[in-house]
């Protein structure tokens, strides 16, 4: 009986599920997620449904209708996003570990911002199905804890084939939790030099730096390395997800389930107001940007030329783990932002997504795990990024960290006696 | 590229959304910006390059033809924002 | 001037699987709305499409008696649109790379048509307005049923052409078994692409696109109106808009549907949730050399093996199933020329009267080639075997039990017959006088007399005999 926080976007039967959404309204699925079905039959208990960004959109759980989330690190801070209700109740001990989903980086930096560790496991490796889609060839369910260890047993229990995902696959890794040897001899970590140059804050730096540090003490052979497409990553990756996100959410139009706007006249009013008043800006910014993308005349400039992109970016990293095992990086470009900060700035949100988005892109396993704190005491997180299927040694390696090392134990005020 | 607010229009039609006017001029604004940095893209040469949909060489996932029972009505139109026994309502949407 | 119609086809077919293309529910046709649904089907958020292994065969097969390119490595893709009849706001179809592409079809006269693709699809579900409560009702039954779309290229001529197309293209998918093509149920659904042009020209005319034409009637009927209606259009120096028009039954009239906003624009991409199928070439040869004889051949068959008349052939041919069933009689070792004389008197007779599909039928070839054999054998004359084909007919009863039961054997023991016939002349005196002084009419009345004496059970040709030696 351990207790578990589940995002919002996540299907319980017969428990409201909104996508912190207006206009699911009083959603209560007639169905299960796999995911969560497998976690309660392996005994945990859901403590309750966690807030996010409005449909997994955004990069600090701000566009969610009911409300942001505060980071427990300091209140005044967003907690990140999308799962930023899931990293925040892991971060406060409310709960043992949550499940989030992961399109962009949506597990991996909550997870930083709020010090826990998260994992975005290899595409397929986990069921979708239940999981409200935003991107569905970039989303993943995954697990935030408090430590690898605990990541570990999760995915023990999520990873495996889903005859009713179609994309899912046989996980051809298992068994994790009994894999953490903490043995990393030999094991060659690659440090993109890309990723630390500018536009990243120099306590970031620093701190995810050390984790080389850390597990060269422990016999890993840290090398650099060149990554050359950091800047199309962001742009390939708004132009899939916008796209997806905005023939995924067509369906919600107030005729089978969640809100319906009132006062309309005839059928295309009902689909105009229900979709115009149900939905939050972010979103609609995205249907929009997603529909322009796919629409006639642009397809190729934009959609197509993303998937090419896409391509590039999958070449990129079959090269680096050509000689690497692991890719060390960050995983956001600064710490936890305050409150009410970033949705001014569209295009400036999506850019602080660029060390996480090209992992989903590639359909990568990627892990999120505190390293360290900047001068507030806010914590910084290290992204480590394997190969497909690279689940065990990504978390053997974050074991080895955090075998050396306390980041991971220390809780916010509230938070320290449990 | 230039993102007009007529271009606005007609992917808010496709899209079935309607912004109030003092949304559209911002919003066509803002995709401008955002398109524009996506042209980044255009430097790097793609010639040749076949488009991944999908990322991963899985293939050929299919299931029996065998039948399931369906699920109970009254659970699928529960949900249904107006109610009715046997059926989804719209409005009028037969020609 | 003469005007020359230009058409192209594209044909909806309903496959005939048990299930929906990306779900388990069941396909059967009607059902009370809404009975027929899943999560899945109904666009719940969170679900996901997995597809059916007899969706891909069928398609396959259809494209292979279709003479068409097989793709070898074949996707999905997303057609986007609002209409409260696709709960997902999305088809799930194919445009990039279709499993069946440039196919050839026959279809008689030295003509052929070829076939620009075949793709698989979802259906959608149906609407129906309930003036009561002014709202329409949404059921999505029909939502998820598997579908393939044949699109022809613009080479008919004709409303003839196009029938014989269908016709052709009905026969080979029912004999495939891939769909029933019962066009009163929707399981096959036609759009009419058509334009008209000055005979001899090169180029194409603006077409129009007309939908709902339920029967093959409407069909020709449609055509002739449009052509009609845009040539005299020309004449009048107008233009042809393109665009799509309804043929309405009960006016007889084609008229342009509400155009919804500008052009369409679908918004297509390759479906995520589907991954790309692979078709190999042990998994095609499997399907080629399993593919049924096909009506024509059989037709040639018949004809060249058992000298089986042409008409006969077309008759038997018309449904696949009373074809098997010919087949089967004629394997259990009926004459052919019996076996197709039963079948198309009796047994359409029989299924005709039961208003009765041929699918449906109880009876089974081995009842009809054991009927068929006693005759044959002389153990049962026509005349009974008639009455105890409609006797063992809808139980499929056992034929020997129920002419023993019935003492309904033949009697082929002469005295018998001679015993009869003493007994018949010695009543009927006059008779006997009537046919010596030359009256043929009388022969027949004592024959009848004989068979009644023997409750019909005699062969005819034996009494026939025994009378005339007995009178000489």
């Amino acid at each position: 009986m351990v207790p578990m926080g589940i995002k919002d976007n996540i299907c319980t039967q017969g428990i409201k599920t909104s996508c912190a959404s207006k206009i699911l309204g009083d959603f209560r699925p007639p169905y299960e997620a796999t995911a969560s079905a497998l976690l309660t039959e392996a005994g945990a208990v859901s403590i309750g449904k966690t807030n996010m960004d409005e449909f997994a959109m955004g990069s600090t759980t701000e566009t969610s209708f009911y409300g942001p989330v505060k980071n427990p690190w300091d209140l005044s801070r967003a907690p990140g996003g999308s799962s930023g209700g899931s990293a925040a109740a892991v971060a406060a001990r409310s709960c043992w570990y949550a499940v989030g989903s992961d399109t962009g980086g949506s597990i991996r930096q909550p997870a930083s911002y709020c010090g826990v560790t998260g994992v975005k496991p290899t595409y397929g490796t986990v069921s979708r199905y239940g999981l409200i889609a935003y991107a569905s060839s970039l989303d993943q369910i995954g697990p935030l804890a408090r430590d690898a260890a605990d990541c570990a047993a999760i995915l023990d229990v999520l990873q495996g084939k889903d005859p009713r995902d179609g994309t899912s696959l046989d996980g051809q890794y298992g068994h994790l939790l009994e894999g953490l040897t903490g043995d990393v001899r030999g094991l060659k970590i690659g440090v993109p030099t890309d990723c630390f140059g500018d536009g990243l804050n120099g306590e970031v730096r620093r701190a995810v730096l050390a984790v080389a540090d850390v597990l060269k003490s422990r016999g890993a052979e840290v090398v650099e390395l060149s990554f050359p497409v950091m800047e199309y990553v962001v742009p390939a990756y708004y132009i899939i997800a916008a796209a997806e996100a905005s023939s995924n959410l067509s369906r919600f139009d107030g005729v089978k389930y969640g809100w319906r706007a009132e006062g309309y006249d005839g059928l295309a009013d009902l689909y105009n107001k229900t979709r115009t008043e149900g939905f939050g800006m972010e979103v609609k910014r995205r249907i929009l940007l997603g529909t322009f993308v796919l629409s006639s005349g642009y397809y190729d400039a934009y959609y197509r030329k993303a998937l090419q992109v896409k391509a590039v970016i999958k070449e990129a990293f079959d090269r680096a783990f050509e000689t690497c095992d692991l890719l060390l990086t960050p995983v956001a470009p600064a710490t936890a932002p305050r409150l009410g900060e970033s949705l001014s700035d569209p295009l400036q949100m999506y850019l602080s997504d660029v060390y996480t988005v090209s992992v989903n892109l590639a359909g990568l396993p990627g892990l999120s795990m505190p390293c360290g704190s900047d001068s507030r005491g806010l914590p910084i997180g290290a992204q480590l990024i394997g190969p497909h299927f690279g689940e065990g040694r990504l978390l053997n390696a974050a074991h080895a960290f955090q075998s050396d090392t306390d980041w991971h134990k220390r809780a916010p005020k509230g938070g320290e006696e449990l | 590229m230039k993102i007009t607010t007529e271009l606005v229009d007609y992917i808010s039609e496709l899209s079935r959304l309607s912004l109030p006017e003092e949304e559209k001029e911002a919003m066509a604004a803002q995709l401008e910006r955002i398109v524009g940095y996506m042209d980044v893209l255009n430097r790097l040469d793609t010639a040749g390059v076949e488009p991944m949909s999908h990322v991963f060489p899985l293939k050929n996932v299919f299931r029996e033809d065998e039948v399931v029972p369906s699920q109970d009505r009254a659970e699928l139109l529960a949900n249904a924002p107006a109610p009715d026994p046997e059926a989804f309502l719209v409005p009028k949407a037969v020609e | 001037m003469t005007w020359e119609t230009v058409i192209g086809l594209e044909t909806h077919v309903e496959l005939a699987t048990k299930t929906k293309i990306f779900c388990s529910c069941t396909t059967a046709f009607g059902g009370d709305p809404n009975t027929h649904c899943c999560p899945v089907c109904t666009g719940m958020p969170g679900t996901l499409p997995v597809l059916n292994k007899k969706v891909l065969e069928f398609a396959v097969k259809a494209g292979l008696a279709l003479n068409c390119e097989i793709t070898r490595y074949t996707k999905f893709d997303r057609k986007n649109y609002f209409y409260p009849d696709l709960p997902k706001a999305y088809q799930i179809s194919q445009l990039y790379l279709p499993i069946c592409r440039d196919g050839r079809v026959d279809i008689g006269g030295g003509k052929t048509v070829r076939i620009h693709e075949l793709h698989m699809e979802e259906d959608a579900g149906k609407l129906v307005h309930d003036p009561w409560i002014d709202q329409t009702r949404a059921d999505y039954n029909r939502c998820g049923v598997p579908l393939i779309e044949i699109v022809t290229e613009p080479d008919f001529r004709t409303a003839d052409e196009v029938i014989a197309y269908l016709e052709k293209l009905k026969e080979t998918l029912t004999y495939l078994g891939v769909s029933d093509c019962k066009m009163q149920e929707g399981s096959l659904r036609c759009d009419v692409n058509l334009s008209v042009r000055p005979a001899g020209s090169g180029e194409l005319g603006t077409r129009t696109e007309m939908k709902n034409l339920s029967s093959f009637k409407a069909i020709a009927r449609a055509i002739d109106y449009e052509a009609n209606r845009q040539i005299e259009l020309i004449q009048e120096g107008k233009r042809v808009v393109q665009e799509t028009r309804r043929w309405d039954e009960n006016k007889d009239a084609t008229y342009a549907m509400r155009s919804k906003e500008n052009a369409q624009d679908y918004r297509y991409f390759p479906e995520p949730d589907i991954p790309p199928v692979e078709l190999s070439q042990d998994y095609l040869d499997a399907l080629r050399a399993a593919q049924p004889e096909l009506a024509p051949a059989k037709r040639a068959r018949w004809q060249a093996d058992w000298g089986l008349p042409e008409y006969d052939c077309q008759m038997l041919t018309s449904d696949p199933t009373l074809a098997r069933f010919f087949e089967d009689t004629v394997a259990l070792g009926a004459p052919p020329k019996q076996a197709a004389n039963w079948i198309m008197g009796q047994v359409l007779a029989a299924l005709s009267a039961r208003a009765m599909e041929p699918k449906a039928m109880p009876l089974t070839p081995p009842t009809l080639a054991r009927l068929i054999a006693l005759v044959e054998g002389g153990a049962l004359n026509r005349n009974t075997a008639v009455k105890v084909f409609e006797a063992v007919f809808d139980a499929d009863g056992d034929v020997d039990a129920y002419v023993r039961d019935h003492g309904l054997e033949q009697v082929n023991d002469d005295a018998l017959v001679e015993q009869a016939v003493e007994r018949v002349l010695c009543a009927n005196p006059k008779s006997v006088e009537d046919y010596r002084s030359g009256k043929d009419k009388a022969f027949g009345f004592l024959v009848g007399q004989v068979m009644r004496e023997l409750k019909g059970k005699a062969d005819p040709r034996a009494v026939n005999r025994l009378l005339r030696d007995r009178l000489a």
